[in-house]
């Protein structure tokens, strides 16, 4: 199945994109495609305690199972206001 | 007029002072301005550009602006945060709460830009003089509930 990542601040410089699609296998976490996208970009590492993520726009755990067509967010630490 | 935005476009204290004093029964209305500063940690600043995922970011806002109405009943809010670049001396966020007393509407308006710094999905790219960096504070998490206890605390002092 294929889901969208949305990435923002840093994440979105370092990944030099604002949006990737990626597929990945039926049951796959929020953890999972993290996983991959750090394999891709070792630099994104240093964000692993510290990263916040969503799902179609709301706050999900790493744990989250993900559905075909799923967006998921990786959100760095915020700084509005 | 939506009482929570986010925005490319400058933003209007009135409006949402308007917005939320249109009922008799208010006594107060308390308003919070948030303005784009020319230094940051010993650094001239000549400009912030501020990102949001903005779907969830709104979402986010109503959520904080549900969590003080429960806190202060009574309380009307309205909270507008801009987005793209903005130069100093610009407003990035404005908050209103009017309530019947003073207390409840100071307090409101100190929880929401507190709540606002915990876990809406915005983030400031600073410019400064040699350089720019993306602002990074607080690590979001909507369930933790000390964080949010904190920001009430605050707006209690």
């Amino acid at each position: 199945m294929r889901v969208t990542v949305r990435l923002f601040a840093r994440l979105r410089d370092i990944a030099r994109s604002a949006d990737l699609s990626r597929e990945v296998p039926t049951g796959a976490t929020v953890a999972d495609v993290w996983r991959g996208l750090v394999a891709e970009f070792p630099e994104m590492a240093q964000y692993e305690s510290s990263i916040s993520s969503a799902v179609n726009a709301d706050y999900a755990r790493m744990t989250a199972v993900l559905a075909d067509g799923d967006e998921v967010a990786f959100l760095p630490p915020v700084s509005g206001g | 007029m939506n009482p929570v935005a986010v925005t490319h476009r400058a933003l209007e204290p009135d409006s949402l002072i308007r917005l939320v004093s249109n009922e008799g029964g208010h006594g107060a209305v308390a308003t919070f301005i948030g303005v784009v500063r020319d230094n940051n940690l010993n650094r001239r600043v000549s400009h912030l550009e501020y990102e949001a995922y903005e779907p969830m970011a709104m979402k986010v806002l109503e959520q904080i602006c549900r969590e003080a109405a429960r806190e202060w009943p009574g309380t009307r809010l309205a909270v507008h945060h801009r987005v793209g670049r903005l130069a100093i001396g610009e407003a990035s966020i404005v908050i209103a709460a009017a309530s019947a007393h003073r207390a409840a509407a100071f307090a409101a308006c100190r929880y929401v830009i507190e709540r606002v710094k915990q876990i809406v999905p915005i983030w400031k790219h600073e410019f400064f003089d040699g350089g720019e960096v993306w602002i990074e504070g607080a690590t979001a998490n909507p369930e933790d509930e000390a964080a949010r206890l904190e920001a009430k605390r605050r707006a209690c002092a």
